[in-house]
């Protein structure tokens, strides 16, 4: 598989790597100690994970009351965060799944890594609906199975039913795809450690695996179909969260174009958090020469164009609203942009349609910094964006007398930084404890000549 | 059984192809190649049949999608049915989301469990290594040892004419 691109790009990867350097390099980090910026990321991370398990207990002890929600905003700050998270996911599924169908051959410096983050994210997301149940405990409910309560079966007509599956399907096949790539990487980090419990959990990690052709040959049908299997269900997954809110009669939630408008928003918030936590990665692990500016160009490329698609889906939402001359719904979007929550929408706006439009200039994408910068704005938009979207719609629908505002409590703000907690704490791990790139595909891109 | 394996192992993959043809010149059998990642093109030129792994894959997605739209069915028109604002008992276009997830579920988990289980691995299992480096980046041939007419010194010639670095002899007994 020698390199297709021009002469000058003849190799993703910098330095000249052989194989052997390739191993070298990527086990490194995991083989010396946690440095100091490690460890003082992962207290902080830890902490707010701390922070974020005393808000729920208390939420829990007390009940939902804890939280801003009222009689017409029965859902606020949690689902935001639970669609804010599963989006974020669907960037690792981008990059793992559909890149590798486009055959891009960057993508193996991020997938591990991507990929990684989409389970935490999809673990974060998960604990919001579940507390937001109210009675956690009795999450299991939504399972159908046979019970002493009827049977009484889950209304499998609800889309909140289906985001279970969807959810739950997309969490086990992430997992699955995750691991799979990681079983010959954890076989050659069985062979270069020595004796110790790390290398006993890499023997169990890696099965078996002695690099047989045979099985190889197989792996990269497995790889294949999974890719092909996991593509349509990433489409899948956010189409579901969006029909949520479509299936609805709720004015600025009952709209056809919420299924593509909702996956495009979430892969595009997805590729900024990739690229947020590559460029961190890149610079404590000093993995340079693995994520080149050759990646981030190519990442922020794909930020530009899902920015433009999210541009797209909010002028013809909006113009939809105009136009259709239903009052309740261009109400619904005059409220929006000139609401008690226009703030919330300039933000929407700017963050994710108008600050990603820096990236058309090569001098931008080349500039590290403003790069991290732009992703973090992204995010922010990202998550202004689902916030703007559930509550404007719920503080004021049909009726003007039912209308009310919303503010979110500490409870909800401690649950979010624990979110963010959760999330950071288990990358931080990660990246002590797995190779954060993959090794045996990165060995498959480099040029003939040093393989 | 007891023919004994030769291994020879090469630095990079062109070696290790060309040593492929050489031995498939003098058709001696090859018992498998090592190698630290998927080798492209080695394929075609061992010409090993197709795996079917592709079947288990289909099976358990028909598996998936069958189960998930007869539960659907017997549950929410069946066996205890409700009234969901007038609905019908059967509502078919609701149940597809359930059942596209419920199809992709089956299809990896079996795709998966199918492949682990041909390839024989498994949590806790010892990996039998061929020669140092096969999981870094050396690529090991394993041949069996020719049955009659050449001799494993004219074999381990010709592996070392063809850039073999190191090469050994070991019974079948310790190989998977």
């Amino acid at each position: 598989m020698a390199s297709v691109s021009l002469p000058s790009q003849a190799s993703w990867i910098a330095g000249n790597k052989t194989a052997a350097q390739v191993t070298t390099d990527i086990c490194a980090p995991l083989e010396r100690r946690g440095g100091g910026l490690w460890w003082l990321a992962f207290l902080l991370s830890f902490s707010l994970l701390l922070l974020g398990v005393a808000a729920v207990s208390y939420q829990l002890v007390v009940g939902i009351g804890t939280w801003g929600l009222n009689r017409s905003v029965g859902w606020a700050f949690d689902i935001t965060n639970f669609v804010f998270w599963i989006g974020i996911g669907h960037a690792g599924t981008l990059i793992s799944a559909i890149l590798f169908l486009f055959r891009q051959k960057w993508r193996t410096s991020v997938n591990r890594s991507a990929e990684a983050m989409t389970i935490f994210a999809v673990m974060c997301a998960g604990t919001f609906p579940i507390i937001h149940m109210g009675r956690p405990w009795l999450c299991y409910w939504v399972i159908p199975y046979p019970n002493w309560r009827g049977p009484l079966w889950v209304n499998f007509r609800s889309p909140l039913v289906w985001d279970f599956f969807a959810i739950g399907t997309y969490f086990l096949i992430s997992l699955t795809f995750w691991y799979v790539g990681l079983i010959p990487d954890a076989a050659t980090l069985r062979d270069r450690l020595r004796p110790g419990w790390y290398r006993r959990a890499m023997s169990l990690l890696s099965l078996g695996w002695n690099g047989s052709y045979r099985t190889w040959r197989r792996y990269e049908i497995v790889y294949l179909l999974l890719a092909g299997l996991a593509t349509p269900l990433v489409v899948s997954v956010h189409s579901v969260v969006s029909m949520d809110f479509a299936a609805a009669v709720l004015p600025g939630w009952h709209s056809t174009i919420f299924p593509p408008y909702f996956v495009a928003g979430a892969i595009f918030s997805g590729m900024a958090m990739v690229l947020t936590l590559m460029l961190v990665v890149r610079k404590v692990m000093h993995l340079e020469d693995y994520i080149t500016h050759r990646h981030v160009d190519a990442m922020a490329k794909l930020v530009l164009t899902t920015s433009c698609l999210v541009g797209l889906s909010y002028t013809i939402e909006f113009f939809t609203a105009l136009y259709v001359g239903n009052q309740y719904e261009s109400f619904t979007f005059l409220n929006r942009a000139f609401g008690p929550l226009a703030w919330g929408f300039a933000v929407m706006v700017a963050c994710n349609v108008l600050i990603p439009q820096l990236f058309w200039f090569r001098g931008v994408r080349h500039q590290l910094l403003a790069v991290f910068v732009i992703c973090i704005l992204v995010n922010v938009g990202m998550w202004m964006e689902r916030f703007v979207i559930i509550v404007t719609s719920l503080e004021r629908d049909f009726l003007p007398s039912t209308w009310s505002s919303y503010v979110p409590t500490l409870i909800e703000l401690a649950t979010l930084a624990g979110s963010f907690g959760l999330f950071f704490t288990c990358f931080l791990i990660f990246c002590r404890v797995l190779p954060v790139v993959a090794m045996a595909e990165v060995k498959g891109v480099l040029p003939r000549k040093h393989k | 059984m007891g023919r004994r394996l030769i291994l020879a192992s090469f630095a990079n993959e062109e070696d290790l192809i060309a040593a492929v043809r050489a031995v498939q010149d003098h058709r001696w059998d090859i018992a498998d190649v090592y190698a630290p990642y998927a080798v492209h093109g080695l394929e075609e030129v061992l010409g090993w049949r197709r795996s079917r792994l592709p079947v288990a894959c289909f099976l358990g997605g028909v598996t998936g999608v069958g189960f998930a739209l007869w539960l659907q069915f017997w549950t929410t028109a069946w066996n205890w049915p409700l009234n969901v604002g007038g609905r019908p008992w059967n509502s078919l276009p609701a149940f597809v989301p359930v059942a596209f997830e419920c199809m992709v579920l089956l299809a990896g988990f079996s795709l998966v469990f199918a492949w682990l289980f041909r390839c024989g691995l498994y949590p806790g299992k010892q990996a039998q290594l061929t020669l140092p480096g096969s999981t870094d980046d050396r690529f090991v041939l394993a041949l069996h040892e020719p049955r009659a007419g050449d001799s494993a010194h004219a074999v381990l010639q010709v592996l070392q004419e063809c850039g073999a670095t190191a090469t050994h002899e070991r019974g079948e007994e310790e190989q998977t």
